[in-house]
C-alpha cells in the first residue's frame, strides 16, 4: 500500500530527497491552518481584488460565436489580471502563506516567464527577496519577461543545464531549496511537484472556475455545457475546472502542446503520447523513453514545453472525468491570430491551444449550449516569436 | 545479516560511488575492480537519469554524458553481472525512482537480486514513498537504503528504526558535490541514530580530501564518496581507473 497522502488515485505523492521532507509537512501544517483562517482569508481576498484586478471578466464573445456558428462562448479574461495571466492568483496565495511562515526569500522556475514575473511581483509588493530559474532557451524566447522581472528586483538565474527549459528550471529550483530552507519558500507555479503544492495551487486557482459558475448563473441562469482551457502543468485547467468536477454534465476539456504533431517526438502532450512515472515529487503521466528517462518534450510555447502533468489531471483523464486533446504549434498559431482578428484580443499563445480546439469543436455544438474558454493570458510577450514563426522579423 | 553489513567489518567503511557509463562501460568496470583492489569497502553504481535533482553539476554532467554515451539499465544489468565474477564485495545500486518505476518494480529488483546486488538507494524515495518498492525489496533480499538529512530532525528516530542495510547520512544542506567545510552536528544526529538502530551509519556528501574522511568517520562507521571521483573519471576518461584506485587507497588509509 503506497502512501495516501496528497494522492489523486494512484497519481501524486511525495517523491522528494529528506532533505525537504520538513519543508514540505512545514508547509502543509501552515496550509492547513491559513486556509480556514478568517484573517487570512480575507487578506488573500482583498489582495485578488484590489491589487490583481479580480473577479476577471467573463466576456460574451458574440463575434466568434457568429463566425463559427456553433455553440455560445464566453471568455474567461483571466488575460486581464494583473501582470497578464491566471499566474498571480497561486502567487499571492503562496506569497502570503510564505510571509505567515516566516519566510523571506521567494525562489521559483517559470517557463514562458508569467510564472517568474508573478513571483517578482509578489516579492516586491510584499518586501521579499526573489530568485528565478529559467530555462537558458526560454530567456531568450521570452527576453521580455526577463527583463521584467529584473525590473521588479528579482534576480533571474539562467539554467542551462539539461534541455534548457521548464523542467530543467523546475530541477534547478528543487535544488536551490535543499540548499536553503530556512527562509525560503519554494513558490510552485502548477498544479505539480510534491504534496502539498498541488492542493495548494488548486485551491489558490480554483477561485477561476468559482467565479465563472457565479458569472455564468447570472447571466445565463445555467452552468456551461463545455469548459476548455490549456494544460501544461495545468494550474489554469485545474483552476477553471475544480468548481465544475462534481457537476457531472459540464464537460471539462484540456488542450496539451502537441508542438509538431502527437505522432513526432517534438511534442510536449503529456497524456496523449506518455505514461504513467515518478519524477518531480510526483507519481503522474511523463513523457519518457522505455527505460524511464525523461523526454526532452517541445512546443512552440515555453509555458507548455514541460514533459508531464499536475496529478490531478492525470486522475480526471484515468477515470474520464475530463478530456485532454491535442493541440499542434501551428493551430495554435492559426487562433492566436484569429482570436486578435476577431475580437481584438492578443491571447498568449498558451492559451491559444485552448482557443484552438474550441474553434473547432463549437460549430459541432447548438446555439442554446455554452462554452467557456480560459484565457490563461495575454499574448504581448509572444508577439515576436509568432512574427518568426511566420517568418517576420520584428525588433522588440 | 545482509550482505551490506560485512562492509563495515573492516574498521571504517569506504564507499565509492561511480557512475555507470561514464565515459564507457569498461572504464566503469575497471574503475569499480581498481577500487575494491585499493580498499573500497561498498560500491555505489550509479544508473543515469536525465534529470537527476539530487545532484551537483559533477554527477549531473557524469550521467548526461553515461546516457549519451547510449547506456541503458540492460548493459548495466550485463556489466554488472560480468562485473560479479571479479569483485566479491557488497554492490549497489543509485538511481532515481522512475528508473524503477519504468523498467517494472518487480522486474527491476528480480534482476537485481540475479547478478548480484545488494541494495538500493533512491534519493527522491524518503521514508513515507518507500511502501512503493520496499516490499518487492524484502522478497527479494534488496537492502532499501534510507537516507536522514541535516533537516530530518524528528524524523532521524522513525527512519533509524526501520533502516536496513547501512543508513546514509546526509553530511549538509544541498546537493552532492564537494564542499569545503561542513558544519553539521553531526554528532548529535549520530547520537539519536545509535539509540535508534544497531545498522551502521555512513557519512556523504561532499567528501573529498582524506582529512576531511577521517574527521568524518570519526562520527559514523563509514564515508561515501561520489564527486571527487566522478572528478577523476572526467579528467582521465578511459585512463582513469588507476587514478581512481590510488584516491581510494589515500582515502581508505585516512580513516582505517
Amino acid at each position: 500500500m503506497t502512501n495516501q497522502k496528497g494522492r489523486f488515485g494512484i497519481h501524486g505523492g511525495q517523491y522528494i530527497p529528506e532533505t525537504l521532507m520538513n519543508a514540505v509537512t512545514e508547509l502543509e501544517k501552515a496550509y492547513e491552518y491559513y486556509k480556514n483562517d478568517p484573517a487570512f482569508k480575507q487578506e488573500l481576498a482583498e489582495l485578488f481584488n484590489e491589487y490583481a484586478g479580480r473577479p476577471s471578466r467573463l466576456y460574451y464573445a458574440e463575434k466568434m460565436t457568429k463566425d463559427l456558428g456553433g455553440a455560445k462562448i464566453y471568455l474567461k479574461r483571466e488575460d486581464l489580471n494583473h501582470t497578464g495571466a491566471h499566474k498571480i492568483n497561486n502567487v499571492l496565495g503562496q506569497a502570503l502563506l510564505a510571509k505567515k511562515m516566516g519566510k523571506t526569500r521567494l525562489i521559483a522556475e517559470t517557463g514562458a516567464g508569467q510564472h517568474g514575473v508573478a513571483t517578482a511581483t509578489a516579492a516586491a509588493l510584499m518586501d521579499m527577496e526573489c530568485v528565478v530559474f529559467m530555462g537558458q532557451e526560454d530567456t531568450i524566447r521570452q527576453a521580455l519577461n526577463v527583463y521584467r522581472m529584473k525590473l521588479l528586483g528579482a534576480t533571474v538565474v539562467p539554467v542551462s543545464s539539461g534541455t534548457g527549459t521548464l523542467k530543467d528550471a523546475v530541477s534547478e529550483a528543487l535544488r536551490e531549496w535543499t540548499t536553503r530552507i530556512d527562509d525560503t519558500h519554494y513558490c510552485l507555479g502548477s498544479v505539480m511537484g510534491p504534496h502539498p503544492f498541488p492542493t495548494i495551487v488548486r485551491d489558490f486557482q480554483a477561485v477561476i472556475s468559482q467565479e465563472i459558475k457565479e458569472q455564468l448563473l447570472a447571466k445565463e441562469h445555467k452552468l456551461p455545457d463545455v469548459v476548455v482551457a490549456c494544460v501544461g502543468g495545468g494550474s489554469n485547467a485545474i483552476g477553471s475546472f475544480y468548481n465544475f468536477i462534481n457537476d457531472k454534465e459540464v464537460r471539462l476539456i484540456g488542450c496539451e502542446a502537441a508542438g509538431r504533431g502527437i505522432d513526432t517526438y517534438e511534442t510536449a502532450a503529456t497524456v496523449n503520447t506518455g505514461r504513467v512515472g515518478i519524477f518531480h515529487g510526483m507519481k503522474s503521466y511523463f513523457c519518457q523513453d522505455q527505460y524511464g528517462q525523461i523526454a526532452p518534450v517541445y512546443s512552440i510555447s515555453a509555458g507548455l514545453d514541460y514533459p508531464g502533468i499536475g496529478p490531478e489531471h492525470a486522475y480526471l483523464h484515468d477515470i474520464g472525468r475530463a478530456e485532454y486533446v491535442p493541440v499542434t504549434d501551428e493551430e495554435a498559431v492559426c487562433a492566436f491570430e484569429y482570436l486578435a482578428r476577431m475580437e481584438g484580443i492578443i491571447p498568449a499563445i498558451e492559451s491559444a491551444h485552448a482557443v484552438a480546439y474550441a474553434m473547432k469543436l463549437a460549430p459541432q455544438l447548438r446555439p442554446d449550449q455554452i462554452m467557456v474558454i480560459t484565457l490563461s493570458g495575454r499574448g504581448d510577450k509572444d508577439c515576436a516569436a509568432i512574427a518568426r514563426y511566420r517568418g517576420e522579423n520584428i525588433n522588440e | 545479516m545482509s550482505k551490506i553489513q560485512s562492509a563495515f567489518a573492516n574498521g571504517k567503511a569506504f564507499i565509492a560511488f561511480i557512475t555507470c557509463g561514464d565515459p564507457d562501460l569498461e572504464t566503469t568496470e575497471a574503475a569499480v575492480c581498481a577500487a575494491a583492489a585499493n580498499g573500497a569497502d561498498l560500491i555505489e553504481l550509479g544508473i543515469p537519469f536525465s534529470d537527476p535533482t539530487a545532484e551537483g553539476p559533477v554527477i549531473q554532467g557524469a550521467n548526461l554524458r553515461a546516457l549519451k554515451g547510449g547506456v541503458t539499465t540492460d548493459k548495466i544489468f550485463a556489466m554488472v553481472e560480468n562485473l560479479r565474477k571479479k569483485v566479491s564485495i557488497p554492490m549497489v545500486f543509485m538511481t532515481y525512482a522512475n528508473v524503477v518505476f519504468s523498467y517494472g518494480a518487480e522486474r527491476f529488483i528480480s534482476r537485481c537480486a540475479a547478478i548480484g546486488i545488494d541494495g538500493l538507494i533512491l534519493p527522491d524515495i524518503p521514508f513515507e514513498e518507500k511502501e512503493e518498492f520496499l516490499p518487492i525489496c524484502k522478497m527479494h533480499g534488496i537492502d532499501l537504503i534510507s537516507m536522514i538529512a541535516p533537516t530530518s530532525a524528528d524524523r532521524i528516530a522513525m527512519i533509524a528504526k526501520e533502516a536496513e542495510g547501512f543508513l546514509y547520512i546526509v553530511s549538509s544542506l544541498g546537493v552532492t558535490g564537494t564542499r569545503t567545510e561542513i558544519t553539521t552536528d553531526l554528532a548529535s544526529m549520530v547520537k539519536i541514530v545509535r539509540q535508534n538502530t544497531s545498522v551502521p551509519c555512513a557519512i556523504g556528501f561532499g567528501i573529498a580530501e582524506p582529512e576531511q574522511a577521517r574527521h568524518m568517520a570519526v562520527f559514523a562507521d563509514g564515508v561515501i564518496v561520489g564527486s571527487a571521483i566522478i572528478k577523476l573519471l572526467a579528467k582521465y576518461g578511459r585512463q582513469a581507473p588507476p587514478y581512481v584506485g590510488d584516491y581510494i587507497k589515500k582515502m581508505k588509509d585516512a580513516i582505517r
